[in-house]
């Protein structure tokens, strides 16, 4: 029975919405992919159906959602462009970075423990501001990497600057609800 | 855009009776049943045509429980055993109880959840909640003319799973099927946008009597989708009572009073509140137990005063949210008010400045969430509404696990869409370790001791290997009411454990099984012949869908599939014809999994249909 559960399910989150598998993606044409996917599946579809469906319609809607979560974060869609090429990110275990961006890192968090210490938000909100700016810039040149240049290696050493930019971005939003509440 | 259209998989072809649903607001301070009457929601009132019903329960000696308007008359009278505000401790320990002091009850701690003494005995929280259902459902019948075929319960968008596993057992308890929990902005705004045709990022600033949500949706053509959802859920119109409550004690050099006075005295101070919405001061009078009088006046100015913290104090969950939906306080193009607190002029000044546009006011802010909840009732119901709209909710808190050290690993961040699941690999740290232990968490702070603890569990059985070999993966799942099921599998042997995540503090199917038994009022409802109804109710239901999809999707079946599931049908159709409970049960059990390979393809071909020719190049 599980064999033909959800045939077209085992393909990859790129080929459930007949998307092209790259790391550049139109996000508004994703929204509406995702709408018209969760609007067939949503289990308030089913609320009335019987226990069988309502439990497909949980796991196909939990299905579409994950594979628009995954999709719709640029981190999270590189690293799984990466595993689908049989690429691990070792994200938790590979930790040497360049001194220059260890440098940076440096810096921000200075930044970020001024701007907490002198309970000043604005500052904090500023921070995050030019934060999502070079996250962006790092963003392009994954997509120059994993699109163009088929740079697995680079792809990679992006995606593990960017999980700690994401940390970063986490620390300032965790500062400023501090400071707010 | 033909590719969008919806298919009704619940449906009956057959023109069906409408199926009776409602919608229930169980506020902190009143609660309302509504309803959809020939396509418009309506509130259905009581007797005497009063929509609130005040959420109060009161224990009598005569061994009578009273709920609504009779029982808050009598509160200073009886004020231990006249529960007021039962929410705030729905799903709660007795150290989550910020203001046990201030309560006039004698709290127990049972586990997971406090108990209040009363002359009735014990009552947990969910039974007194479920007082209240229970009275709105017979509101319900006794106004419709029918059994309920189930209801939407609405809860903040900021209960954490206890409270809303509460929520559901309480409901449950009075007799209700639960549609589904829904949470209260975004019912809010479902009445809002469906009534406005609203396009656009919204935010719903919802105090109610002892909850404070916010939520920022974008309305789109018939989705409404949360972007993130913050808030406070301690923190309420009832702590403006207590605010005008302390000025009164300051004002007369007033302390230590007993429980009847302090309920008195928090009566005229909700007065005194509501009468400031519409005039620039109010006079405070009451006769104290001791023969003492009270006279004050009290000037809107000073109220703003005293009370100006409550209202910065919602307007950080308010700046959460934008931050988390990654939007700015110039983006929203509407705030809709929710709740009967925003009635104050001084909370709508304040999100007005704060958003730099006046709030939409112009629905009943006590009823919205109601209209909401019924709308959403009677499409789930399966009666076929004039608009198809689909509902995208979220997750208010992240939920985890304890790993090493006391600190909490993340598995599903807040503000994700649900239904969702997320499992994540784990291993065993010492050699020949046969048992792992799982600790559920639900919070934002990184210590474990910070964040709610939600249920712990024990995988056993793996088989003993060297430290770091065993790969155990644990999976959250999140339903559509947003309650968590965790299962726990170690990959190389399948050993399996797994836990709805409700025993360190809900009740157990027995015990809501036994509660029922003991409720008189079910005992008089004939809970057998209740049961049989049910039964028939949902193989029916069963049946027409199937009918439906059959009559689309035959083609899905080869000839032996589909001469199974005949068979299947018919069995379950003699059940009914025989009408013996036991059977249908079974046989809607054997249909049910007769079908899901079936359901399954639908489901498939369904999506296939909806993306099939929808690509970037054609968007």
């Amino acid at each position: 029975m599980t064999a033909d559960l959800f045939s077209d399910f085992q393909q990859d989150h790129f080929a459930l919405f007949g998307l092209p598998r790259r790391f550049a993606l139109d996000g508004a044409a994703l929204d509406t992919l995702w709408r018209s996917a969760a609007a067939q599946v949503h289990p308030d579809r089913f609320a009335s159906a019987g226990d069988a469906e309502k439990r497909i319609a949980l796991m196909a809607a939990t299905r579409v959602n994950e594979a628009y979560q995954t999709l719709k974060s640029p981190l999270a869609r590189a690293r799984y462009l990466l595993r689908l090429a049989g690429i691990d990110t070792a994200e938790e275990t590979n930790t040497s970075m360049p001194p220059a961006f260890l440098m940076a890192q440096m810096e921000w968090r200075e930044a970020i423990e001024d701007a907490r210490h002198g309970h000043d938000v604005d500052a904090l909100e500023r921070l995050s501001r030019q934060l999502r700016l070079d996250v962006r810039a790092m963003e392009d040149e994954l997509g120059e990497a994993l699109d163009e240049q088929h740079d697995h290696a680079s792809a990679a050493l992006l995606v593990r600057k960017l999980r700690f930019l994401e940390k970063l971005d986490q620390e300032i939003g965790d500062a400023i609800e501090a400071l707010l509440f | 855009m033909a590719l969008l259209q919806i298919t009704e998989p619940g449906l009956s072809a057959a023109p069906h009776q409408h199926r009776l649903a409602v919608g229930i607001d169980l506020g902190t301070t009143n609660s309302l049943v509504a309803t959809v009457k020939s396509g418009a929601a309506t509130v259905l009132p009581d007797e005497h045509g009063r929509s609130l019903l005040p959420s109060v329960v009161r224990y009598r000696d005569d061994g009578r429980t009273i709920v609504g308007f009779e029982a808050q008359a009598e509160q200073s009278r009886d004020p231990n055993n006249t529960i007021v505000s039962v929410k705030r401790f729905m799903g709660r320990g007795l150290a989550d109880i910020q203001d046990v002091g201030r309560s006039p009850y004698r709290f127990v701690d049972a586990p997971g959840m406090v108990q209040l003494v009363t002359r009735a005995g014990h009552k947990s929280p969910v039974e007194v909640s479920a007082d209240i259902l229970k009275n709105l459902r017979e509101r319900a019948e006794a106004s419709l003319g029918g059994e309920l075929i189930g209801a939407v319960i609405t809860v903040p968008a900021y209960f954490d799973d206890a409270q809303r596993q509460a929520t559901k057992d309480a409901a449950r308890l009075a007799g209700l099927n639960v549609l589904r929990l829904l949470n209260e902005p975004t019912a809010a705004a479902i009445a809002y946008g469906l009534d406005n045709g609203a396009e656009g990022t919204y935010v719903v600033y919802d105090l109610g009597g002892g909850t404070f949500d916010v939520s920022v949706l974008a309305l789109t053509r018939g989705v409404f989708e949360v972007l993130a959802t913050s808030g406070d859920s301690s923190l309420g119109g009832d702590d403006f009572d207590h605010r005008i409550y302390c000025w009164i004690l300051e004002q007369a050099g007033l302390h230590g009073l007993s429980a009847h006075d302090t309920r008195l005295l928090l009566t005229r101070a909700r007065e005194a509140k509501e009468a400031l919405t519409e005039h620039a001061d109010t006079r405070i009078t009451a006769v104290l137990a001791d023969g003492q009088t009270i006279d004050l006046q009290l000037s809107q100015t000073t109220f703003h005063a005293i009370s100006k913290t409550l209202i910065d104090k919602t307007l950080l969950p308010v700046r959460k949210a934008l931050r988390d939906a990654r939007i700015g306080a110039g983006d929203v193009k509407g705030v809709v008010m929710v709740g009967g607190a925003t009635r104050m002029p001084q909370v709508q000044k304040a999100v007005g400045d704060f958003f730099g546009r006046p709030p939409l006011t112009n629905l009943d802010p006590d009823k919205v969430v109601a209209l909401g909840a019924a709308i959403q009732a009677n499409v789930l119901a399966g009666n076929k509404g004039d608009d198809e709209w689909l509902l995208l909710d979220v997750i208010p808190l992240s939920l985890g696990l304890e790993t090493m050290g006391g600190l909490t690993e993340k598995i599903i961040p807040r503000n994700s869409t649900i239904p969702i699941a997320r499992a994540q690999e784990f291993t065993t740290f010492k050699d020949g370790q046969t048992a792992l232990s799982v600790h559920i968490l639900q919070g934002e702070r990184e210590l474990v001791s910070d964040c709610r603890s939600l249920a712990k569990f024990v995988l056993r059985g793996i088989p003993p290997m060297v430290a770091g070999a065993a790969r155990i993966r644990v999976t959250f799942q999140v339903d559509a009411d947003g309650l968590l099921a965790v299962t726990a599998r170690e990959m190389i042997s399948g050993v399996e454990a797994s836990i709805e995540v409700k025993p360190s503090y809900g009740l157990s199917d027995d015990e809501i099984t036994r509660m029922l038994s003991d409720s008189i009022a079910h005992v008089a409802d004939d809970i057998n012949a209740r049961k049989l109804r049910e039964a028939m109710v949902d193989a029916d239901s069963l049946l027409d869908a199937l009918d439906v999809a059959l009559a689309s999707d035959a083609d899905l079946l080869d000839d032996a599939e589909r001469a199974a599931l005949d068979e299947a049908m018919q069995a379950l159709r003699d059940a009914i014809a025989a009408e013996s409970t036991k059977d249908i049960n079974a046989c809607s059990h054997r249909l049910n999994q007769a079908s899901e390979p079936f359901a399954a393809r639908r489901m498939d071909r369904n999506i296939q249909r909806a993306l099939t020719g929808k690509n970037i190049e054609t968007l």
